[in-house]
Formats: C-alpha cells, sequence, structure tokens
C-alpha cells in the first residue's frame, strides 16, 4: 500500500504540468482524456505499484494550491481523558 | 512503502487558508500562483491573517485582492509602497505589505519603492521580478534583460537604446532605512523553500518593526517568454540568475542568523 | 473661542486639526507651504501622523492609504502639485473613501508662478481625475472661511464618502485676518473606524477596496451609485452668498477673492447710486444654478468677475440661458482684479443699461 496520496481540485489546476516535472516517483499525469470545468487537464496520481510517498514536493512547486497531499504516519498519542 | 505502525492517514499538505478557494486567472505555470501560496502560508503559519492588508499593484496580479483571505486595496501603478505608509502610519499594529511586479515597483513606482525604503517604511514588498510587462502582453521591463526579445524590443534589448536592467535589491540596500533586501528565486523546489523562509523573515522584521524589508522573487512569465512553463523556470536559472544574483544583500543585526520561531 | 490673527494657509491646517484629521500628507509648493509647515510640528506634537512625501503623486496616495484605514486625513497642494495629484483623486472617487483636499490656486499653466489665480476652476470644478466623478468644491473668501470650510469638508466627505476640495487662491493661503478657531476635537477611536476600513479581518469577512470593475455592466452600475450620489449632494449642499441683490438691476457673480474684491467694488458702485448686487457661490460644486437661474429673473445684466480667462461664467451661462446679457471681467496670471477695475466694469453695463431704457 502506498505511503501516501495527493488529490488535484479540479477547479483549481490548470494542467501545467510542473507538479509531473519534479515527482520524484513520477506517479503524476495530465488527464488527456478528461477536462475542468475550466477546460484544463487536469493532473491526477497514477500510482498502481503504491510508490507515492506522501513527499508533498509536487505541493510545494503547485501554482495553484490544486494539491493535497495525505501520508499514512503512526497515529496520534492518545489525548489524556478529559476530566 | 507504507511504514510499520503508520495506522492514520494524516493530511500533510493543505492550501493555506489565506487563500480564497478560487480559481486564478494566472496563465498555466505562472510563478504568481506559487508567490500567493508561499505568502499564504507564512501568513498563516505567523496567525496573522487578521490583522494582515495587503496592497495589490497594477499588473498581471491586479487582481490578487480577489485570490487572499484579507483585507486589500488596489493601489494606483507604482504607488503601493506611498499607500502602504499612509496605511500603516495610521494602523501601526496591521501587517501591511505591498505585492508589485517589475513595471510597477521599478518603473513606474521607482520613487515610491525608493522612499519607502529610505524613510524605514514597516512594510513589507514582494517584488516579482519575470523581467517582463505580462499583463500588457509582453513590453520591456525595468529588469529585462540585454538581447531579450519583448514586443517593444522586437530585435532584442539593445543597450545603446534602451539602457540596462535595473538591479532593486543591490541599490535598496544601500539605504539605512532598509532592513531585509534579500533575492530568492521560485524555479525549483529548493529555491521556492529558500523563498518561504525568506518571506516569512520579510514578515517577521515587519513584525518587529526594524524596518523596510522587500523580497524580491525571479519568477517567470511563460506566456510573453513564449516557452512552455518547465522551460521557462529553467530560463530562470539560466538567464536571470546571473543577471540578479540570489543572495541576502541586506539583513537587520537583529534577525542576522536567526531564525523565526517556529520555524 | 477667542478670535486670533491668523494666516490662511496655518489657518486650515489647524481647523483641520481642530476637525480631528489624523493623518497629513503633503509636499512643499508655493503658496501653501506653510500649511505643511504647521502640519509637521503640531502633528507630532499631538501623536498623530505627518509625513513629507517625495511628491505630490506619493502624497496623494499616501492619503489613499489612510483613506482606507478610516481615518480623517487630508493633503493640501497648489496648482501643478494638484494636476500631480489627479490620478490619485480618480482612484480615491472611484473607492469611495472619504478624502479632503486644499488647493492654494496659483498663476498658470506649467510652472507659471506662485502668485494667486483662480485658473483652475475647471480642472478641480467639473472633476479633475479621469472619469465620471465630481467632488464636492467649496470656496472660501476670508481666512474665518477657510477655517469653517476646511471644519465642514471633513464632515461632507464622511457623509457622502467623496472627496471635498476646498478651493482658496494665493492671497487667501498668505494673508492674515482674525478668525475664531474651533475647540479641538480628538481623533477617531480604532474601534469607531467605519465598518467598511481595511482594520483587519478578525471576526468579519475580508473587505477590499478597489475602484476596479472589469465588466462593463458592473462599472456602470457603480458609476449610477456616483450619479445618485452627485443627485443628493445637489439637493442637499448648495451655499453661496448675497448681498444687495433686492432692488438690483446688475448682478455681479464672483467666488474666492474675486467676489470679496467685487463686494469692495459692489459697495463703491451703490454709492455712486448703482444699483448692483453680489451672488457669491461658496459651493461650487455643487453650484448654485437655481439661485442663479432666478437671478436672471431679478437682474438686467450679469457680470462674472474672476481670476482666469473665464471659467465659472460658463456656469453662470448655463443657469442664465441667455436671458440676460452675462459679461465677463478676468485678470490671469497671478495679476489681482482691484476694485476700481470691476467698479468700471459695473459702470460701463450700467451706463448700457440707462441707454436701453
Amino acid at each position: 500500500m502506498a505511503e501516501g496520496r495527493i488529490v488535484v481540485d479540479d477547479v483549481l489546476c490548470k494542467g501545467c504540468g510542473l507538479c509531473i516535472t519534479v515527482c520524484p516517483k513520477d506517479v503524476i499525469r495530465l488527464q488527456m482524456g478528461e477536462l475542468t470545468p475550466k477546460g484544463y487537464h487536469p493532473a491526477r496520481l497514477e500510482d498502481p505499484e503504491g510508490e507515492c510517498t506522501g513527499c508533498a514536493i509536487c505541493s510545494v512547486i503547485c501554482p495553484d494550491g490544486a494539491i493535497t497531499v495525505y501520508r499514512w504516519v503512526a497515529a496520534p498519542e492518545k489525548m489524556p481523558a478529559a476530566g | 512503502m507504507r511504514a510499520e505502525g503508520a495506522q492514520v492517514e494524516s493530511a500533510i499538505y493543505t492550501r493555506p487558508e489565506s487563500l480564497r478557494p478560487v480559481h486564478t486567472h494566472y496563465c498555466p505555470g505562472c510563478t504568481h500562483g506559487i508567490a500567493h501560496r508561499l505568502i499564504a502560508e507564512v501568513i498563516d503559519e505567523m496567525g496573522i491573517r487578521e490583522s494582515t492588508v495587503g496592497i495589490a499593484p497594477v499588473g498581471c496580479s491586479v487582481f490578487a485582492y480577489n485570490y487572499f483571505n484579507f483585507d486589500f486595496a488596489e493601489a494606483a501603478h507604482g504607488r503601493a509602497p506611498a499607500m502602504a505608509t499612509g496605511l500603516k502610519r495610521v494602523s501601526p499594529d496591521k501587517i501591511v505589505f505591498t505585492y508589485q511586479g517589475d513595471g510597477d515597483l521599478a518603473a513606474i513606482g521607482m520613487a515610491e519603492i525608493m522612499h519607502v525604503a529610505g524613510r524605514g517604511e514597516n512594510i513589507t514588498t514582494v517584488f516579482i521580478n519575470n523581467a517582463i510587462y505580462g499583463m500588457t502582453s509582453g513590453q520591456m521591463a525595468p529588469t529585462t534583460l540585454p538581447g531579450q526579445r519583448t514586443t517593444s524590443t522586437p530585435l532584442g534589448r539593445d543597450v545603446e537604446m534602451h539602457g540596462f536592467p535595473l538591479r532593486m535589491c543591490e541599490i535598496l540596500s544601500q539605504m539605512d532605512g532598509a532592513a531585509y533586501i534579500v533575492r530568492r528565486s521560485l524555479h525549483d523546489v529548493a529555491n521556492i523553500r529558500k523563498a518561504k523562509k525568506a518571506l516569512r523573515q520579510a514578515f517577521e522584521v515587519q513584525r518587529q518593526g526594524l524596518g523596510f524589508s522587500m523580497v524580491e522573487l525571479l519568477s517567470s512569465c511563460p506566456t510573453n517568454w513564449g516557452i512552455q512553463p518547465e522551460k521557462a523556470l529553467d530560463w530562470i536559472e539560466e538567464h536571470m540568475i546571473p543577471a540578479f544574483p540570489l543572495g541576502d544583500y541586506k539583513v537587520h543585526p537583529a534577525i542576522a542568523g536567526k531564525k523565526p520561531e517556529g520555524t | 473661542m477667542a478670535l486670533e490673527l491668523l494666516e490662511g494657509n496655518v489657518a486650515f491646517a489647524e481647523a483641520a486639526i481642530r476637525a480631528g484629521c489624523q493623518a497629513y500628507f503633503g509636499y512643499p509648493i508655493t503658496p501653501q507651504t506653510e500649511a505643511l509647515e504647521h502640519m509637521a510640528w503640531r502633528m507630532p506634537e499631538l501623536g498623530r501622523v505627518f509625513v513629507q512625501a517625495e511628491s505630490e503623486v506619493a502624497a496623494i496616495n499616501m492619503v489613499y492609504g489612510a483613506a482606507c484605514a478610516g481615518v480623517r486625513v487630508m493633503t493640501s497642494s497648489s496648482s501643478p502639485g494638484v494636476s500631480l495629484m489627479m490620478e490619485g483623486l480618480s482612484y480615491i472617487a472611484g473607492s469611495e473613501v472619504p478624502v479632503v483636499l486644499v488647493d492654494v490656486m496659483r498663476g498658470g499653466p506649467g510652472l507659471g508662478n506662485i502668485a494667486p489665480s483662480q485658473g483652475d476652476y475647471n480642472q478641480i470644478v467639473k472633476g479633475g481625475g479621469h472619469g465620471d466623478y465630481r467632488p464636492i468644491v467649496l470656496a472660501p473668501a476670508t481666512v474665518q472661511e477657510m477655517i469653517d470650510l476646511t471644519v465642514e469638508a471633513f464632515d461632507l466627505a464622511e457623509k457622502y464618502r467623496c472627496i471635498v476640495i476646498v478651493l482658496a487662491d494665493g492671497s487667501l493661503g498668505q494673508m492674515m485676518e482674525p478668525a475664531e478657531l474651533p475647540p479641538m476635537r480628538p481623533v477617531r477611536k480604532t474601534e469607531e473606524r467605519p465598518s467598511w476600513a481595511l482594520t483587519g479581518a478578525l471576526g468579519r469577512p475580508p473587505n477590499v477596496i478597489s475602484s476596479i470593475y472589469i465588466d462593463p455592466v458592473l462599472e456602470e452600475k457603480f458609476n449610477h451609485v456616483l450619479m445618485e450620489k452627485q443627485k443628493r449632494i445637489e439637493a442637499s449642499e448648495v451655499r453661496f452668498r448675497e448681498q444687495g441683490l433686492e432692488d438690483a438691476e446688475v448682478a455681479v457673480v464672483a467666488f474666492g477673492t474675486a467676489g470679496r474684491v467685487s463686494q469692495s467694488a459692489v459697495k463703491a458702485a451703490r454709492e455712486e447710486g448703482i444699483k448692483v448686487g453680489l451672488l457669491r457661490p461658496i459651493s461650487l460644486f455643487p453650484y448654485p444654478y437655481e439661485r442663479v437661474e432666478r437671478l436672471a429673473d431679478e437682474v438686467r445684466s450679469i457680470l462674472v468677475v474672476e481670476m482666469n480667462g473665464g471659467q465659472m461664467v460658463e456656469d453662470v451661462r448655463l443657469a442664465v440661458k441667455g436671458r440676460v446679457p452675462v459679461s465677463f471681467y478676468g485678470r490671469m496670471g497671478g495679476m489681482m482684479p482691484l476694485p476700481d477695475e470691476v467698479l468700471e466694469e459695473i459702470r460701463k453695463i450700467h451706463k448700457t443699461l440707462g441707454q436701453a431704457g
């Protein structure tokens, strides 16, 4: 299972492709068969081998803040009981 | 691959709250978007969204006030530093910044930026230098490089006819009132991270009342340079950085060598 | 409060302070620099804001910024400096933030000279900056009026969220007369700044102050808003003074210093038995068209006196609609008309009327 994943927002993504140029695992692709409401081909995670590490480098370069990055992490310590 | 003991999926990067969740009119791959995002992230991290006022320029970022999620004013071309001065002087507890392009700051606004630095006004300027006039479709800017083709230098900028590019960090760092004058670049992830740190420092300088702060960000204009977004980022590295060297041109001793709280 | 001997420029600056003006941004230019200098020591003394800007361009934009923050703010200048402010004034009008400007006119065009003139009537009264907007324009003729109208300017600017211009000339700026200043009014508390101001988006959605309406449909709607505002101003803010018009055959219409000179001429003419009176507009926008129109029913001839080549006379002609002759007497380039010159014009008209029967 992948350590991380990204979700690209359709309204915001302009298909500029910069995320693709920086992804170290090369798991992002422009969807040439799809159009966003603004008429762009959006970027999407294509990660059949589960290689995304959630490094978030894509989100650093995204000019539109269109990428949300998730990563599987250790569970946070339990909160102390109330009262 | 997922680490052992990883049990919870956490959102480790989400869009900053200081940016409105709206589509922007900037061209695909334009570094304005990166600059906006970094400013918004810094403002979120400093917790100052509710006391920040931005001043938008004339240029591609004229509608910046539609994209940021805090108080904003629209300035006349080049006048943002003067507006910021008026606003900050009567509201000294607010964080006031201008966001300006190369025409706005270094052409029509040259007097205003020089004097805001000279007065040591406690405001921050984010200077987007992409060596061209974007909004009006690609004319020469004060920072256009010799030989660079633009619609008003169709044969390439000839220094005999059009003079030389202006290096604003070098100029403004001479002012006693300037507290933090640095140049960074947005052409790759490592430099974008450095740019964010510089923006954070600049706002800290304002918060501490140390004087005028400016972060010049070497930026791209794929549309008017006529090249693809990723090639445009390479162009920054190959051509702009030699002409506009990255670095710290002035750093107030009070923050030299110190990292802002929480970074 | 007691009468004090005050110079016009100092009087209007101190009047603004008494009206609670919180910030002044200006640039030296003769013949109003005394106002800047007065502000330079008084504002810091009172813990208020003073900046000598790098130019009038910068000054008006500093004013714009402070106005966006919701405080009482002003600048002052003279003809060439006010020309530099026109861009800023248009932006201020298009953003509906309140601003007060005092323009102490001098000889022109171009660099001209530093002598008094009324040569900027058209520039100021018809708008000045680009676009469809009209500032309220008030024309004092005495140092006391410089004080009173400057104080009123701040109230009007906030009432209508518009620009108010006090239109004076170099002689008013420089002359010294006994006048009374109002009591001191404190500056607005931060928590009392208007809800539209850029005070930081704490507990409310962000405020944006801009004059951009990129969609012409929306721009036209906004232009209508400004037109409605103008109508309200025209309905309520006309101001003028009249003297000796009850039985007059000739009326002199003049504003500011020209009005004051004409007052002496009218007095002298009355002593010669000429039935002449004076109408002195105080609001130039809104112009007292209705009063001038009625005047054309009351008198047989109108003489307009100005310190320019004939600018307000067009507004008089507009109101008179050709029903009585309107003649013009003007001095330009910083020359002051003297009462004797105006008296001579009145005599000429009187003679013409006598011949006409």
